[in-house]
Parts: structure tokens; C-alpha cells; sequence
């Protein structure tokens, strides 16, 4: 069965780069454009792993993490979260809200596939 | 999709997020301190450089990057958006497009600027207010990568637009790199999770998956510290693994395996004594099958095991809730509850298509041909409609009201998909709109003048064609405003003003048109002067007698310019004339209404769209012919006092004390050689280019109706004097007279090729 990744920017350029990676690696991809709508569809589309971005609008993705978190469902899906160079301040919120590990950008495909295998069986 | 169009939608959003960037800087600008405004104008930046990065745009990384970072003390409040700090912004987003531009186009943007944007960018970012413009003396190193291509090679397009996707190489830190091959060593690595590494989702089997494809390994699980089952606690971490790794990799490639695990674990990697072969350690064969189905027990997921021994007694229906870490165990009950599953995810399923599909499907990108081809099309079905409802007319002289019923239907249907093609062609005018934002600030800062620009009904829609058109008229005009209708901030202050000026451009919609104001609240036409120089300049009579409205419009004249020196901004050999001709070019009219000391407005009205037009339809020498509504002022039937010789064979007509030349446009035209009498006509009083009025002889008006403009170029040639054609309800073709053309025609100037400025509507239309 295909693995499905939720993934939640507010960049068009990064949603279309994330779906086209995803789906030529084979992945099933659900995507949303910020926190809140993540934590909309995150019920229905029960993701295999999450991949999703810092800065968005209405809810960033420190919330979107902690939201997952705290859903007693979800709260051991893998996220990774694409953050640009290796701002460790960043990583850190990220690591403290509850984020399993980073894809550090620009956005490489390569790096994105490996970074959902090591999170996923 | 493959990465170019990725690349376009990538330069498609860059324009959303600059223009968000700009009217969030404008607001700011204006006292907005909503953090959400701040935040917004920093993610339109960190958006940019984020595509930028994956596309290997570098110069427009390095600088999105500084901007950036001091955006980020902006939004952190380390840094007060004060209005000189907003300057600074506002320059570096004019330059961020730019360099969108030149990404995207080829080219470069001068490398002086954006260096010295970047040393007061970085200057803001250390806490320092900007000083006059001097360059702060920072030997930073400029932005390696900050150097655009040398304007010098032109030839050579722009290596970044040419290269497309560049994936930059990616290598964990020395993954394999210098290690030779054949050299094997082996590392002992202790592994000990904490329950947080549980918590955040990884998983330590996965992490001795990943640290088996290092080398060959043998595993020792140590499981003293795993208390008695009823004292277990579901979700802690119990277990410590020593795994000795046999592999010719470095120590940092085994590190990196646990790089998302490392604060929430303990770890030890070293290298093993040599001896490490003989340790009395038992390998434990690692299977990497039983990842295949989430499960992860017999590796020792301790807390797993225990939660899902809870999970066991708990109700069955659960079961499918359990979070990854007891699946393990609980995989026994998840088989009996899977067919109840497996509804229940087909169903979610659909609703994520669906949603998916939602949030990717609001726009479409379509080829501008295609649209244009469509418009064709119903202009086409337009026509055609308008035949069959003719023919059915004059056949049907028992008057069935069943077809009329159906024709008028029809006729309303074909309406209603004309509007709606059109409405796929027209755009709200924000982007030029924006465009001029940027125009007010560069001029402004050139004379030294304050000034702010409000714009209002940005979402006002237009056809792409008028707009498209819309900029450059509109550009002019805003350097005009700028220039020389406000004044000096002394001389303001001086007139108890706002030392700040405020140039304000609004559009709305009315009566089928767009009207689009530019107003400012300078000093108003001088209108003293205004006269002066046309008489100065021949341009009218030294003793005419001229109504204020009448010497404000002087500024259109042809060959009119008031500024006393020609400056560098709004001296660019065009005046206002050009402008003018630009607008009736799109079917528009011009006016200017100016309040002495309290600045000018000028009013333009445009055409929904160029591929229809109000016309009127008239009978020249049995021709039939369509003069554009917009230029026509009034008709009126001459009356033989009225119409006075005039040298050899002019003629003028005289309406209400004044004299206005006659144009008989049948001669003009070569439909005729000999003169219309006018007195059996009527004349169109027709406002031409230069805001001269001219009467133009036809010999009957027909009516008003909508017609379809078709290019006669693009189906036939050039004809002088004619900007397009049309075809009739009654399926004949009609000419679409080209007034400017017959009026400078009846000048003395013959009807050439080359008469004048030609209507754009020969090139706005299509087919």
C-alpha cells in the first residue's frame, strides 16, 4: 500500500515540488497550505508521515506540530519539517513542539525522500 | 508537471508575494502595527528566497536572505519600523523584484545597489538607524553569490534562466567520501532512548534499520532495567542496545543515523578495541521484515509491548486508535477491526480527493490563445445569432411568437457567454495599480519630495489588453503628478500643507466603462502660465478667449509642455498629447479638472474591452460604416444657414456661435467625388485628437449597437482611414471608421499608409 504524506506550506512553488516528488517516489500526498487546514484534514487523511513548513499564515508550523501532538491519534506520527539552512533556533522550537526531524532547504527532493525513510517503516 | 512549469508557478507566486510585500510595507508604512501585517511581509520574503533556493537562484537567496534577517527583527520587535527604516524596506523590495525580474527575464540588476542595500540592510539589523545615506564602513564581505551577471556579457543570456532546475548535490557530511573501501573498522555504538524520542515519533527500530545499512552490525539489547509487567509504564523507555558496526565509513556517518534522535537519547559511538570480534557477545539477527507492517516488538519496543498488553484488555473497538507505539502488539486486533478500517479509511479517502482536488483546483493556467480563440469564437456565434434573428424577422410574416420566444432566448444565452468569456479575459488592476507605487516612491526620492500614494478599487476588473495598455499612459502620467503637480514640501509647509504630498489613483466601475482617476492635491494647473505658453508656442491665438476648463484641457495639445525646464523624470519627449492618444487609442476619453492650490484630477474612461464596441452605425454613399461611440460628442441635423464656404472647398459648420470645420467623410473615403450637400445628412460632432472638434458628414444614422471587432489587418490589409471591420446582423461587412485617420485626412494631409497614430483596435482584435 502507498505511504501517505501530508504535507502543509503556504508556497504554491513548495506544494507543487513537494507533490511531484512525492508522487514520482510513489508516495500518496495530501496537501494543505497552512496549520489550520492541516489540522482540518489531518483527521480524514490520517498520514503515514507529515512534512511541514515554519512560516505560515494563520498557523505556523510550531502550532501545527503541537496541534498533531496533542491529538492522542496522531501524536506519534513522524513530522518533519523543512526549515531553511540550519537555523538551530528554529530546529529547536520545532524539536521542543514535538517535530521527529528536518529537511533543511532548498528544497532537494533526494534529501526529501531520504528524510521520510528514515522516519517510516 | 515537470520542474520549468514548477519554475513559472514559481515566478507567478514571486509576483503574488512581492505585491503582498509591497502593500504590506505600504501599511506599515501608514502606522498598521497588526503583527499579523508584519509577519505577511516577512513570509512573502522568506517565501522567495525559499523557491529561489530550490531552483539555485542565488543572487536572489543572498538577498532575500539579508532582507530577510531584518525583517525577522522587525517582526521580533528588535527593530521599530520607523518610517526611514520603511524607506530602506521599501527600496530593498524594489530591488527584490528586480532581481525577481532578472532571474526570470535574464539581465542583472546593478550591482551598486544591491550591495548598498544590503550594507543598510545589515546595518538595520545590528540595531543601527539609518544615517543619510552614507555608506556604512563594513569590510563585510559582499554577498559572494550577490553579483549579478556582468552587464558586459549581453550576448550571453543569463546563465540562471537558461539552467532550470539545479538539485544542489546532497552528501551527509562526508558520507562515504574519503573513506577508502576496503579499510572496514568497527565502531561501538550505546543506545539508549529516553520516552521523549518515542514521543516525537521516531522510533528506535527504525534507527537501527538506517544504522544497519552503515555496515554490518551485531546487536546486544540490554533489558535489566525493564520492570515487572504490572509496574511497567506503557510509554517509557527501558531498553539499551550495544551495536558494533562493521564498516568502512566514518564515525560521523554512524552519528548522523541518530542526527533527529540525538537530544533524546544516549549515545556513544567509539571505536571498538580491535579485539571487539572476540567479545563474548551474542549477535542478534536484525530483521528487517517485521518493519513491513509497522511492528516493531521483537526488537524490544518495550513501551510498545506494555501498552499494548493494556490495550489487549481495553475494549476491542479501540483498537484502531492506539498510537504507533503500541501497534505493535495490538496488531492482532487491528486485523478483526480492519474490515470496520477499511470503510472507514475509503471514506476518508474520498473526502481527502476531494479536498485535495479543492485546494489544488482554484485557478487554472490557461494559454492566452486559447482565450483569445474562445472570445473569437463567440464573437462568431455573436454575429451568427444576430443573422438568424434578421432572417427569421424578415421570413416571418405570420409572427409565431414560438421562434421569437426561442430566438430572444437565445439571443439572451449568447449575451450571457459573451460577458462570460469576457469575464476570463478581465483581471483586477491591482498589479499596475502596485506598479505605480514603485513609480511615486523612485521619483519622489529623485526631487526630493514626499509624497504618498492611496489607491482605491485595486480590484476593479478589465480586460488583460487595457490593462496591459493601462500602464504606460498611467506611468506618465504619475511622474507628471509626482513632477510637477505637487509642489516642494517649503512650499507646501509654505501654503499650510501637508508637507507630504498625496498622489491618489482610484478605479471603479461605471455604466459598462472603467473609470480610473488620478488625483493629487498639489497646486493645480496654472492656468496663467498654461495659456501663456500655448500662445508662446502658436499653439492658439494670442486673444482667444478661453473658458478655465478650456486651458486646463491646452495640456493636451500636441507639442504642449509646461515645465519650464525639461527635467529628467517627466521629460521624456512625450506629453500629455501622447497620453491622450493613448487613452482614445483604447477607446477611451480623457479630462482634467483642476482646482487652483488644491491640485488636479485627470479622469480616464475605458472600454470593458477592446474586442467589442459601442458604435454607431451610419450610411455613407450606401456604405455602411461604424463610428465608435467614444468619439462621437453629439449628432446634429445642419440646417443650410448653418453651413458657411470656406476657401476653395472647405466648409464649416457653425453650432452655437462657434465654427467647426466639415468633414465629408464619403470624399474623404473615395466613396464619392463630388460634395454631399449637408443639409441632407447629419453630422456627427466628433472630439479628434489634439481636442480639436470636427463634424463629420454621414448621410444617415442607422442606430447604436454593440459590434464585434474584427482585425482587417490580420484578414485583408491595412485600409487608411479604417481601424477594423464588423459584420452585421444582416451578414454584411461593416467598416469601422478610423476618426483620428478621416479627421487628419481632411487636414490637407492625404489618407497614407503611415496617416498619424492608427487606432489600436485593429490590434486588439482577433481573428
Amino acid at each position: 500500500m502507498k505511504k501517505k504524506v501530508l504535507t502543509v506550506d503556504d508556497s504554491r512553488t513548495i506544494r507543487n515540488m513537494l507533490l511531484v516528488t512525492l508522487n514520482n517516489a510513489g508516495f500518496e500526498t495530501i496537501q494543505a497550505e497552512d496549520g489550520v487546514e492541516g489540522l482540518e484534514v489531518l483527521e480524514e487523511c490520517n498520514p503515514d508521515v507529515i512534512v511541514t513548513d515554519i512560516n505560515m499564515p494563520r498557523l505556523d508550523g510550531f502550532g501545527f506540530i503541537e496541534g498533531v501532538r496533542r491529538n492522542e491519534r496522531y501524536r506519534a506520527v513522524p513530522i518533519l519539517v523543512l526549515t531553511t539552512e540550519s537555523d538551530a533556533e528554529k530546529k529547536n522550537r520545532a524539536r521542543q513542539a514535538g517535530a521527529t526531524g528536518w529537511i533543511v532547504k532548498p528544497f532537494d527532493p533526494a534529501k526529501l525522500i531520504d528524510a521520510i525513510e528514515r522516519v517510516t517503516a | 508537471m515537470d520542474m520549468n512549469e514548477i519554475k513559472e508557478i514559481f515566478f507567478q507566486e514571486c509576483e503574488e508575494q512581492l505585491a503582498e510585500l509591497e502593500s504590506g510595507l505600504l501599511k506599515l508604512n501608514d502606522g498598521d502595527r497588526d503583527p499579523e501585517t508584519v509577519n505577511a511581509v516577512f513570509r512573502a520574503v522568506h517565501s522567495i528566497k525559499g523557491g529561489a533556493g530550490a531552483f539555485g537562484l542565488d543572487d536572489l537567496v543572498s538577498f532575500a536572505h539579508v532582507f530577510e534577517t531584518t525583517l525577522d527583527c522587525v517582526r521580533s520587535n528588535k527593530l521599530e519600523p520607523t518610517q526611514d527604516v520603511l524607506k530602506v524596506m521599501l527600496r530593498s523590495a524594489d530591488v527584490l523584484a528586480d532581481l525577481v525580474s532578472a532571474s526570470r527575464d535574464g539581465g542583472s540588476v546593478e550591482e551598486s545597489r544591491t550591495r548598498g542595500l544590503l550594507k543598510e540592510l545589515e546595518a538595520l539589523a545590528r540595531g543601527e538607524m539609518p544615517s543619510g545615506g552614507a555608506a556604512v564602513e563594513t569590510p563585510k564581505p559582499a554577498p559572494a553569490k550577490a553579483a549579478a551577471p556582468a552587464p558586459a556579457a549581453a550576448a550571453a543570456p543569463a546563465p540562471t534562466d537558461e539552467s532550470g532546475f539545479q538539485p544542489i548535490p546532497f552528501t551527509f557530511e562526508g558520507f562515504g567520501a574519503d573513506e577508502p573501501a576496503e579499510d572496514l573498522s568497527t565502531f561501538e555504538v550505546t543506545f539508549k532512548p529516553r520516552r521523549e524520542l518515542y514521543a516525537k515519533g521516531n522510533e528506535a527500530a527504525l534507527l537501527l534499520r538506517d544504522l544497519s545499512r552503515v555496515g554490518e552490525m551485531s546487536i546486544n539489547c540490554d533489558m535489566d532495567q525493564l520492570p515487572a509487567f504490572d509496574k511497567m509504564d506503557p510509554e517509557e523507555a527501558y531498553f539499551t542496545w550495544t551495536i558494533q558496526v562493521k564498516t568502512a565509513k566514518a564515525e560521523q556517518d554512524i552519528r548522523t543515523v541518530f542526527e533527529f534522535a540525538e537530544w533524546d537519547c544516549d549515545l556513544d559511538v567509539k571505536l571498538a578495541e580491535s579485539s571487539a570480534e572476540e567479545l563474548p557477545m551474542v549477535p542478534v539477527p536484525f530483521d528487517l521484515s517485521i518493519l513491513d507492517d509497522g511492528a516493531s516488538d521483537e526488537d524490544g519496543d518495550d513501551a510498545g509491548a506494555a501498552e499494548a498488553a493494556a490495550q489487549a484488555i481495553a475494549a476491542a473497538e479501540t483498537a484502531s486508535n492506539v498510537t504507533k507505539m503500541a501497534a505493535a502488539a495490538a496488531r492482532v486486533e487491528k486485523k478483526e477491526s480492519q474490515a470496520a478500517a477499511a470503510a472507514a479509511a475509503a471514506a476518508a479517502n474520498a473526502a481527502n480527493a476531494a479536498n485535495a482536488a479543492n485546494s489544488a483546483g482554484q485557478t487554472i493556467r490557461v494559454d492566452l490563445d486559447r482565450v483569445d480563440r474562445l472570445i473569437n469564437l463567440v464573437g462568431e456565434l455573436v454575429i451568427n445569432q444576430a443573422m438568424l434573428s434578421q432572417s427569421v424577422i424578415e421570413n416571418d410574416t405570420t409572427g409565431t411568437s414560438s421562434i421569437n420566444m426561442g430566438l430572444e432566448e437565445l439571443q439572451q444565452l449568447t449575451r450571457e457567454i459573451q460577458d462570460s468569456v469576457m469575464a476570463i479575459r478581465a483581471q483586477p488592476v491591482k498589479p499596475v495599480f502596485q506598479r505605480m507605487s514603485r513609480i511615486v516612491r523612485e521619483v519622489a526620492d529623485m526631487v526630493g519630495k514626499s509624497i504618498r500614494l492611496v489607491t482605491e478599487g485595486e480590484n476593479t476588473e478589465v480586460d488583460k489588453t487595457v490593462i496591459d495598455k493601462l500602464a504606460e499612459p498611467l506611468t506618465h502620467m504619475i511622474r507628471n503628478a509626482v513632477d510637477h503637480g505637487i509642489e516642494s514640501p517649503e512650499r507646501r509647509e509654505a501654503a499650510g500643507k501637508n508637507p507630504e504630498g498625496t498622489v491618489k489613483l482610484t478605479a471603479k466601475h461605471r455604466s459598462g466603462r472603467i473609470v480610473i482617476e488620478l488625483s493629487d492635491d498639489g497646486a493645480g494647473i496654472n492656468r496663467e502660465k498654461v495659456k501663456q505658453k500655448a500662445i508662446d508656442k502658436d499653439l492658439i491665438p494670442a486673444d482667444s478667449n478661453l473658458t478655465d476648463e478650456e486651458i486646463d484641457n491646452l495640456i493636451f495639445m500636441p507639442g504642449f509642455s509646461t515645465a519650464d525646464k525639461i527635467s529628467d523624470i517627466s521629460g521624456r519627449g512625450v506629453g500629455m498629447d501622447v497620453v491622450k492618444r493613448s487613452i482614445q487609442a483604447l477607446g477611451g476619453r480623457i479630462s482634467i479638472s483642476s482646482r487652483p492650490g488644491n491640485g488636479s484630477t485627470f479622469t480616464m474612461s475605458l472600454p470593458l474591452t477592446l474586442a467589442v464596441l459601442d458604435g454607431m452605425v451610419v450610411t455613407v454613399a450606401g456604405q455602411t460604416l461604424v463610428v465608435p461611440l467614444t468619439a462621437i460628442v453629439e449628432t446634429l441635423q445642419p440646417e443650410a444657414s448653418a453651413i458657411h464656404s470656406f476657401g476653395a472647398n472647405q466648409r464649416l459648420i457653425s453650432i452655437r456661435n462657434s465654427f467647426c470645420p466639415l468633414v465629408d467623410v464619403g470624399r474623404i473615403l473615395n466613396f464619392r467625388s463630388s460634395q454631399a450637400n449637408p443639409v441632407e445628412g447629419v453630422a456627427l460632432l466628433v472630439e479628434s485628437e489634439g481636442g480639436g472638434q470636427r463634424a463629420l458628414m454621414v448621410d444617415a444614422i442607422q442606430g447604436q449597437r454593440q459590434v464585434v471587432i474584427k482585425s482587417l489587418e490580420a484578414n485583408y490589409t491595412h485600409v487608411p482611414g479604417i481601424a477594423a471591420a464588423t459584420i452585421l446582423g444582416d451578414g454584411r461587412v461593416a467598416l469601422i471608421l478610423d476618426v483620428d485617420a478621416v479627421v487628419a485626412a481632411s487636414r490637407g494631409q492625404s489618407l497614407r499608409q503611415d496617416t498619424g497614430m492608427k487606432s489600436d483596435m485593429s490590434l486588439a482584435a482577433t481573428g
